[in-house]
């Protein structure tokens, strides 16, 4: 569990992946031309029976075109609803139904093109290496493994629980943990971060990725994944979206998509017999188009577009979601658990300000203070003489003295000037310890010290005491730094936000409730979880859940891996250990949890992409059935012109119209099914407000327009 | 004058109803989620041996619905087979098998059509053990479904619905019976006759001879139309004047008949504990009426032809003492609750005009729906409504807390795809099978040409969606329409309310998922209207093409 005083990943690694430009464009003309053939090779019925949608319109094309070859043979087309048929009428039919046939799976195969731009990259590092296994690890008297006998193998051939030896220079393996040394890796190829990367034995850095490079040192690592299921692999497989399985949505909306297809094949076979009874009859292509136009074609030709394309967003993202469901359930999500440090903070504490004890001025409390932080590397320490330069403090440069640098048995650190005076900084019990060793501190000290840290902690903040001793001995507390846990800019209005979309945020924090009280506060969050230890979070969760909320969390740690495994969405920082990626169901290549929030959104907008096609194809039905109704029978029903209200040219331009329309709406489409629609946080009613008027009238007026521009020009083919 | 008219009536009705769906909704809610029993209800759960306070899952709710059910279709049956030896048959014979098999199925479904004319076809006995009890039970078991999926949506983690036998029985005794008595004692004040006179033979003043039927037809009238029945004492219908004698007992049967299912909704709201949620449901079938009756009045009143316009309005048909707008509010209250009672002849109405109670019926019934069978329709309607409003909005879409998945989906979409599947089916065979288009070309449609394919398509529709009004020009007491109607009848309720127990048992299973911000309300004026918006479109696109064959070729010739 990140701790307060650790160093957040996202200071570490501030920028996003630049190994992979973000797509500005979402579709190409190459990008189509590459992904044409596959187009066509998914016409294969074994695969379009997947979306029984478009391998309905198959089916229908399969039979017209058999009508199309017949015809000449039959005594050319039939006469259609008493109204006569141009004798290209039939092949025109045909080509177009196989248009929009290979016009869906062109949307399929550019969404998957995308992705598997990004997987050939992936594979280079896929590459076989040597590797020097370890043959008879002891980590008891071996740690090291510098005296075990090793040998080579290839690293196809490694095993689960195979211990391997890598030196500088050298490629990983394969997926493990550390458990000897410590070492800088390369992760450039997965992360597209070209800064190394630390990594080391124990702790919560202590994964390493197969394909990855050590660039210094030697570690020992433990291998945890078994050849061609490491993490790469399966990187792999889900931006080609080869492992991707339909999301409970997805299936709902086929079942739904499905049914309604049903209704419509009802509607269609029944036409004939009930139109016979006036003799008022279609023939089959007719019949076969006007079915087209009626099922869900749009959202049936680009529903799994828009599925692989979400979880391309989120690669280019640089976040790894296992499963569809995963991304889906991001949408959902009613609880957003955020680790205060990293996440709502900068991570680190600053000073914002110095307060000398009675009888101090205020001029040595600050020379002191950042006497004694001038040599420490810490953000703090480093902020400490940040604000002394503000308060006039002038750097001498180099400083005679010994360092005294902050360890666990002290607990506080300092320098031992040559002079023979000695600094040291740390917290107030720990520095009254100090003092109390060659003297003593008065009552009157210590109630005005311990005023002052009550204060600055009740207010959030870290209270670093300050304290010296003179040359002679004596040692005297000097004041107090005041630290405070700044929080990022912005934040809350991103919480701000996320409220509005229904979100309500946690946040997790390892500091005493008083001071998690005020930054919660201060960063707007809902509710916030002090002192919380691994079974808190995970407590928290079960008891969010059992509300009927939805959780998503960050996590990277080990003792995570429950409360990640326990969330709906859990997301593992990529720095995170082996335990902590295999709990999760996604994975930030970037370690930054503010991501988070990104996550829900592209969640969010999957469903709304998906809901307003549907809604946009259903909605076009009304155009195509006033085009299509009246000119099948006002050969035998004149009356029914009345209904052309598009003043179509003729029944056979007309039926030609709505199906062209049908086909090139899905092309039209493409690039909306893979950028996704367009997603602002605002209240659910708004949302649907907009989105309805959007798609739902929009689908209402397009096709209108679309189709009366379409039959203009097929006016001008002659029968038509 | 004939539209001010229209106006009072309506703004009337609206005054009336607008009074009474609070109290019966409460009612209602009471009856449904009581812990009481009354002590005749312990006495018949005892007979039956019932436990009243075990509640059953959704498959042995279904049980218990569809075998109640079978009985019951069996008892009207055979009741009507030994119709000659039974006491008060007013001399009639048996009834045919045909008919007997879809007169007991018509009454055990709540639909109620009639092949025959009930004033010589069925004694006193029939009338009363068979048909009038079905006129309760049906209804109840009706009101006992939707109750049942009101409740799955008010309760989590169940895997329990309730107890069908309670339903029944306290939808039957407490809610039915009761008002049935008060509206028969009103409607006999109001001139509607109760006796068990047989018929009386006399000489009118003409010098002509006529036989004057008598009957208990009070007590069936109120029932036939408080439980959306609509089967009529006299093959006139409510068009007699011993059944529907003045212009208010018009008025006061159009409100039996909206009465329960437009307190539904209210009922719904009050058990899952958000009345707007039942507003809301009220506001959308309140809505498709209204609309529904403007554009059927309007159609009527302009009419269309020159004998119309000639008459000085489309009155064929329709009984002066109602006129034109009492005619087209009975109409569209009788289709669109699925009563099929009618005061005038729906066969008459303009081209158009009689595409408008067709329309009301494809919607689905739904609203306000038949007693029960609205509610449900409706919510299944609105569970359609809230996956794609669901989708729009970017969350897994939920209705009042339940998580409408793959699972809800599916059974919501085979429930829309049943009665269109049978209307259009049965129509199409109707005219595909040789023999059969011979003999319904040949003995049912009086009207041929256009007007013909309309009265076929009626009666499946009425069928269907168990309407059970007619397009009388249609001879339906063939071997054919008897078996096709019959069959459409039962599989148009049974296999709707197999979806709807499974769907009450997958929702009431689940947990509640908490509202937020980013939950879609479903209870403001945009979910009204989207909803209103879902249920015609599904229906219009259904049946377009067929209702351009018929009513639309008609009316734009």
């Amino acid at each position: 569990m990140t701790t307060l005083t650790e160093t957040s990943a996202s200071s570490q690694q501030p920028q996003r992946g630049h190994g992979r430009p973000p797509q500005k464009r979402a579709i190409s003309l190459a990008q189509l031309a590459v992904a044409l053939p596959g187009a066509f090779r998914k016409l294969d019925p074994r695969q379009m029976w997947r979306n029984p949608v478009m391998f309905l319109v198959e089916v229908g094309a399969a039979l017209t075109t058999v009508l199309a070859i017949a015809e000449p043979f039959l005594g050319g087309p039939a006469e259609s609803g008493g109204a006569g048929v141009p004798a290209s009428f039939t092949w025109g039919i045909t080509v177009w139904l196989w248009l929009t046939v290979v016009f869906a799976n062109l949307a399929e195969s550019v969404a998957e093109g995308r992705g598997k731009a990004q997987a050939d990259s992936l594979r280079q590092t896929r590459t076989t290496t040597m590797a020097n296994r370890v043959a008879e690890y002891d980590p008891d008297t071996d740690p090291a493994a510098e005296r075990a006998p090793i040998v080579e193998v290839s690293s196809a051939d490694l095993e689960l629980g195979n211990v391997v030896i890598v030196v500088a220079g050298e490629l990983i393996p394969g997926d493990g943990d550390i458990v000897w040394g410590i070492a800088s890796v390369d992760e450039s190829a997965i992360t597209g971060e070209s800064a190394p990367v630390v990594r080391e034995s124990g702790g919560d850095r202590s994964a390493v990725t197969g394909g990855t490079r050590v660039l210094s040192d030697r570690i020992v690592v433990r291998i945890t994944s078994r050849p061609g299921e490491t993490f790469v692999d399966r990187m792999i497989a889900l931006v080609e979206g080869a492992s991707r399985q339909k999301t409970p949505n997805e299936i709902a909306l086929n079942i739904l998509l499905a049914c309604l297809s049903i209704v419509f094949v009802v509607v269609t076979l029944t036409i004939n017999p009930i139109a016979g009874y006036s003799e008022a009859a279609v023939s089959v292509p007719v019949l076969v188009a006007l079915l087209v136009c009626l099922i869900p074609t749009t959202i049936g030709a680009l529903l799994s577009a828009i599925g692989i394309a979400g979880m391309d967003r989120l690669v280019q993202r640089n976040v790894l979601a296992m499963s569809g469901r995963a991304v889906e359930a991001a949408g959902d999500v009613t609880t957003l658990l955020l680790d205060k440090t990293g996440t709502i903070t900068y991570g680190n504490r600053r000073a914002t300000e110095f307060t000398p004890l009675a009888g101090v001025s205020l001029e040595e409390l600050t020379r002191v203070a950042a006497l004694a932080s001038l040599s420490d590397p810490t953000p703090e320490g480093k902020s400490i003489v940040v604000l002394a330069e503000a308060n006039g403090f002038r750097n001498p440069g180099e400083l005679a003295g010994d360092i005294v640098p902050f360890s666990a048995q002290t607990r506080m650190s300092g320098i031992d000037l040559v002079g023979g005076s000695n600094i040291r900084k740390g917290a107030g019990s720990t520095l009254t310890a100090w003092v109390e060793e060659f003297g003593h501190v008065t009552d009157a000290v210590r109630t005005e010290l311990d005023g002052h840290v009550e204060r600055i902690s009740r207010a959030g903040g870290t209270p670093l005491v300050v304290a010296m001793s003179s040359a002679g001995g004596s040692r005297n507390i000097l004041g107090v730094i005041y630290l405070k846990d700044v929080v990022k800019e912005g934040i809350a209005e991103r919480f701000a936000e996320l409220r509005a979309m229904g979100i309500r945020t946690i946040m997790i924090t390892g500091d005493n409730p008083l001071t998690a009280k005020t930054i919660a506060a201060e960063a707007g969050v809902d509710d916030f979880l002090a002192e919380a230890t691994p079974e808190d979070k995970l407590a928290l969760i079960r008891r969010e859940q059992e509300g009927g909320n939805l959780v998503a969390m960050t996590g990277d740690g080990t003792n995570d891996a429950p409360a990640l495994a326990q969330a709906d969405v859990g997301v593992a920082m990529n720095t995170g250990t082996s335990a902590a990626k295999e709990a999760g169901n996604m994975v930030d290549l970037d370690s930054d949890p503010t991501k988070l929030i990104d996550i829900v959104r592209i969640g969010k907008q999957l469903l709304i992409t998906r809901g307003a096609l549907t809604t946009f194809s259903i909605a076009n039905d009304v155009a195509k059935y006033f085009a299509i109704i009246p000119a099948m029978f006002t050969g035998v029903f004149p009356g029914l012109a009345v209904l052309n209200i598009m003043q179509l040219h003729s029944p056979a331009s007309a039926i030609m119209s709505a199906i062209i329309f049908n086909a090139i709406i899905i092309v039209v489409l493409i690039p909306l099914a893979l950028r996704g629609v367009k997603y602002r946080a605002a209240s659910a009613s708004r949302i649907l407000s907009r989105n309805l008027l959007i798609y739902g009238l929009g689908g209402v007026i397009a096709p209108f327009i679309g189709i009366k521009l379409i039959d203009l020009l097929i006016s001008l083919i002659p029968g038509f | 004058m004939d539209v001010w008219l229209a106006v009072a009536q309506v703004a009337t009705l609206v005054v009336i109803l607008a009074a009474l769906h609070r109290p019966l909704g409460d009612y209602m809610a009471t009856i449904y989620t009581s812990g009481k029993d009354l002590k005749i209800e312990r006495g018949f759960y005892r007979l039956i041996g019932v436990d009243a306070r075990s509640d059953q899952t959704w498959q042995s709710y279904l049980r218990g619905v569809l075998a109640f059910s079978a009985v019951g279709v069996l008892f009207v049956y055979l009741i009507q087979r030994a119709q000659a030896v039974l006491p008060y048959s007013l001399g009639f014979p048996g009834i045919p098998e045909g008919l007997s098999f879809n007169t007991a199925v018509s009454f055990v479904t709540n639909t109620n059509w009639q092949s025959y004319s009930p004033d010589v076809t069925m004694g006193y006995t029939v009338q009363l053990a068979g048909l009038a009890v079905q006129n309760f039970v049906s209804a109840a078991v009706g009101i006992a479904v939707a109750i049942a999926l009101v409740r799955a949506f008010a309760l989590r983690r169940s895997g329990t619905i309730g107890n069908f036998w309670v339903d029944l029985t306290r939808g039957t005794l407490r809610l039915l019976l009761p008002i049935s008595v008060v509206g028969a004692v009103v409607l006999i004040a109001g001139g509607v006759i109760q006796n068990f006179n047989g018929f009386t033979d006399l000489t009118t003043l003409g010098g002509g001879a006529q036989s004057i039927p008598g009957g208990p037809t009070a007590s069936q009238e109120a029932i036939k139309l408080l439980g959306t029945n609509g089967g009529g004492f006299f093959n006139a219908n409510s068009a007699h004047p011993f059944e529907n004698p003045t212009a208010w007992a018009n008025l006061f049967e159009i409100v039996l008949m909206l009465a329960i299912p437009f307190s539904l909704p209210r009922t719904f709201g009050a058990i899952v504990g958000d009345k707007k949620q039942g507003y809301a449901i009220l506001a959308t079938m309140a809505s498709i009426f209204l609309v529904s009756l403007t554009a059927l009045t309007i159609l009527e009143l302009v009419g269309a032809g020159t004998a119309p316009a000639a008459a000085g309005g489309a009155m064929e048909g329709k009984e002066t003492r109602f006129g034109i707008a009492g005619s087209t509010l009975f109409a569209t209250t009788s289709t669109l609750t699925s009563t099929g009672a009618v005061n005038s002849m729906h066969d008459s109405f303009t081209a158009l005009g009689g595409m408008m109670p067709m329309l009301n019926m494809m919607l689905g019934e739904v609203a306000p729906g038949g007693v029960g069978s609205g509610l449900y329709g409706m919510l299944i309607l609105a569970v359609i409504a809230v996956f794609v409003a669901g989708l729009l909005v970017g969350r897994t879409p939920e209705y009042l807390g339940k998580k409408i998945g793959p699972r809800e989906i599916k059974l919501a979409s085979l429930y829309i795809l049943v009665t269109p599947t049978l209307v259009l089916t049965g129509t199409a065979l109707s005219f595909a099978i040789p023999a059969v288009r011979a003999d319904v070309e040949g003995t049912s449609i009086w009207n041929p040409g256009l007007h013909g394919l309309s009265e076929v398509l009626y009666a499946f529709t009425s069928a269907a969606n168990n309407n059970g009004s007619a397009f009388a020009g249609l001879t339906a007491n063939t071997p054919w329409f008897n078996t096709a109607l019959g069959v459409a009848m039962l599989l148009g309720r049974f296999i709707p309310i197999v979806f709807v127990l499974a769907l009450a048992g997958s929702l009431a299973a689940q947990d509640k998922v908490p509202a937020t911000a980013g939950t879609l309300p479903t209870n403001r004026s945009l979910f009204v209207g989207l909803l209103v918006g879902v249920t015609i479109i599904i229906t219009a696109l259904t049946y377009f093409p067929v209702l351009a064959l018929g009513p639309l070729a008609e009316g734009l010739q």
